[in-house]
């Protein structure tokens, strides 16, 4: 099969085999990273433009290594720093970007939806880098390529993902890719952060780490963002280190060979201890 | 000057008329309704295979003027209300100034004998500046031709107050319209509280946010002896606890708007800031009770709450874009495509619910086609299909659900007052 999509929003648009597609698309260059010339001619001539309305370190470079390495030209617009600041809406700035012919914007922003409306205002490709509280595709597609790389397969493993799923787009594209590839996806946290009506997408919810340690092949550890939604209720942060937190004690007990994740950026000491942060592979 | 509309079939429930018939208009009133009516009237209208009703009497209606005459002003909201078979509308005081005072509200009227095309009947506000802080000029208000108070968009949240409110509505024989929410659930919600609020990234709003509130307003009615009429009903509970209340006989009115029993919260799916309003768009079980409380009886009211906003304010973020839809043009093809040809109310029905219940709440002599009252009549081609988009709607601001959507019945003629304001 071949990609049709003008767009990449979300794993929750995307079927199986597109997916699939996109994952075995990675494996073949994986190895261009590896080579001392780092580049291929795949994006010659095309350019991208970075389209950033949030900080974002990780996220941000790697587009641009990406796209870098694919021979494309990059152009890096952070909001801070654009016409943005000026007050021009999101759909002019989309469509000015349009009319110097660029051919794809990757666009971070804090609204959930933005990519949704961007997309669909411009005749070019709109690359999701995370969208508010809605999904975060390229993340989840790296943690679902980590996951395949370390255990071989997806389809029937024992994924759980850990703390902060109502305000993580993280866990929201990782749930829909995951349960598309057939993985059993379980999701952990305290009541007051699982969101309304999340076990339709597929997955199951536990409020118990320790159960969920015993199964599972896999664990990816959310970051408890404290600094984004003030109105929000969180638990109190060592309490919650305590009932959720992934420590050496806790994994001691857990599946042998378990994988151990997170997105970053860490806060250690509050989803994982230091030690479990720094060490490499069990 | 005499208007004769020939062979159509009259529904008018308040006297109990539903057969093809004529109906006279001379000096501005209605003057005869009966069959073979021959008359050498200054305008015929040929009304075969037609609706003849009473104008619409619209009670939920933003006409942003005086303050936001970009969105609407009470020129292009009237004319918009007459394409949509609408005759009498009551303008929430939502404006800038807000109608607080008698002043803001003398202003208002001016705008109004300057520019409306259809009847404007105005609402004072409950509170100053809609604040919930400190009550209106209620008594100056009525004196000055308010029929009905409402802090729209807005509930008064202090009991005292609000019970204080009803009190001096009820002495001034004046309607509250209880815009029915508590903030402190909805927060900074976006659309209905779910699966679709979860998997698209919103806060949501739960139906508690209606419900509640409504629960308390209803209590503050039947304390104070006010009546009350709960301004957009969206959900199963608040259904419910209305027909509870009316069982009690507590004086409890409701309307809901066509949205809530033509749309749900899946509309929502990709986005659509034009599903964006408040209430939100709910469930499938929310929108099958809202159907149901129609046919029940238990909501009396169909009302557009037409809120106009520009397409600045709505081709936005999602979260960022305003609250609200525009609905003057198309209550009624939304009503005949999804009540009446789906079968949940006759006409009958359908037109007390849009001209006689909401004139009897409003206390008005209209909503009917009674000899001797003013002439307020619309003819409708009931099944004439259309397609509302941005060309087509000419209200000032274009953010309609139904946009690209196919609805049946479309409005002929409408006679306000004995004058064809609208003619299609």
């Amino acid at each position: 099969m071949s990609w049709t999509k003008k767009d990449l929003l979300g794993l929750e648009y995307l079927t199986q085999e597109e997916i699939e597609l996109i994952l075995d698309t990675a494996e073949s260059f994986k190895e261009v990273s590896t080579r001392e010339i780092k580049k291929v001619p795949a994006l010659r001539g095309k350019t991208a433009v970075n389209l950033f309305y949030e900080p974002s370190t990780r996220t941000r470079v790697s587009f641009e290594v990406a796209a870098k390495r694919l021979s494309a030209d990059v152009i890096n617009i952070a909001s801070e720093t654009s016409s943005v600041k000026k007050g021009e809406t999101l759909i002019d700035t989309g469509k000015n970007i349009q009319a110097l012919k660029a051919d794809i914007i990757i666009m971070r922003h804090n609204c959930s939806g933005a990519a949704n409306m961007l997309a669909r205002a411009l005749d070019i490709s709109v690359v999701n880098a995370g969208d508010g509280w809605h999904e975060h595709p390229t993340q989840a597609l790296l943690d679902i390529f980590t996951l395949k790389e370390k255990l071989g397969k997806i389809k029937g493993l024992n994924v759980a993902i850990v703390g902060d799923i109502a305000h993580s787009r993280v866990a929201r594209s990782n749930i829909w890719g995951l349960t598309k590839l057939g993985a059993n996806v379980t999701l952990c946290a305290p009541e007051m952060l699982l969101p309304v009506g999340i076990e339709l997408t597929g997955a199951k919810t536990s409020s118990n780490i320790d159960d969920v340690l015993k199964n599972a092949d896999a664990v990816n550890v959310l970051r408890m963002q404290f600094e984004r939604d003030e109105d929000a209720a969180f638990p109190e942060q060592l309490d919650y280190f305590k009932k959720f937190g992934i420590t050496e004690e806790r994994l001691a007990k857990a599946k042998k060979g378990i994988v151990v994740m997170h997105p970053g950026p860490i806060n250690r000491g509050i989803e994982m201890s230091s030690g479990i942060a720094t060490e490499k592979t069990r | 000057m005499s208007i004769l509309i020939k062979n159509g079939r009259v529904i008018d429930p308040a006297n109990k008329i539903n057969a093809v018939m004529d109906v006279l208009i001379q000096n501005n009133k209605i003057s005869k309704v009966a069959e073979n009516i021959n008359f050498s009237a200054d305008t015929l209208i040929d009304a075969r295979n037609k609706i003849v009703a009473p104008g619409i009497v619209d009670m939920h209606v933003h006409l942003r003027e005086p303050g936001r005459e970009d969105k609407e002003t009470v020129a292009s909201a009237t004319a918009a209300a007459a394409k949509g078979g609408v005759t009498t509308v009551l303008a929430m005081p939502n404006t800038n100034p807000a109608m607080d005072c008698v002043e803001s509200l003398e202003l208002l009227k001016e705008i109004i004998s300057k520019s409306a095309k259809i009847n404007v009947l105005t609402c004072g506000t409950i509170t100053k500046e809609r604040l919930g802080k400190e009550l209106s000029d209620i008594s100056g208000l009525k004196q000055s031709g308010a029929c009905a108070i409402s802090d729209d968009g807005c509930s008064v949240d202090n009991d005292v107050l609000m019970l204080d409110a009803l009190k001096k509505a009820k002495l001034n024989k004046l309607l509250t319209i209880c815009h029915s929410e508590d903030k402190k659930i909805s927060g900074k919600g976006v659309i209905n509280l779910g699966f679709n609020s979860t998997r698209l990234g919103l806060r949501g709003i739960p139906n508690a946010s209606e419900y509640k509130r409504i629960q308390r307003d209803i209590e503050l009615a039947d304390k104070s002896g006010a009546a009350v009429h709960i301004a957009h009903v969206s959900c199963r509970e608040s259904v419910e606890i209305i027909a509870q209340a009316k069982k009690k006989g507590i004086k409890v009115t409701c309307e809901t708007a066509p949205h809530y029993f033509s749309l749900t919260q899946d509309a929502l799916l990709e986005y659509d800031t034009n599903m964006k309003m408040n209430p939100p768009l709910r469930s499938k079980e929310d929108l099958a009770a809202i159907k149901q409380g129609l046919k029940d009886g238990i909501i009396d009211v169909i009302a557009s709450d037409h809120a106009p906003h520009t397409e600045n304010e709505k081709d936005i973020e999602f979260e960022r874009a305003e609250f609200g839809v525009v609905g003057l043009e198309t209550e009624l093809s939304v009503s005949i495509t999804e009540l009446i040809n789906k079968q949940i109310l006759d006409w009958p029905e359908l037109i007390r619910k849009f001209c006689l219940n909401p004139a009897r709440i409003l206390g008005l002599e209209r909503g009917n086609l009674t000899v001797g009252r003013w002439a307020d009549v619309v003819i409708i081609a009931d099944q004439q299909a259309w397609v509302p988009n941005k060309q087509n709607l000419i209200s000032k601001s274009k953010n309609s659900p139904f946009l690209g959507r196919s609805l049946n019945g479309q409005v002929d003629y409408t006679i306000c007052n004995g004058a064809i304001v609208y003619q299609r």
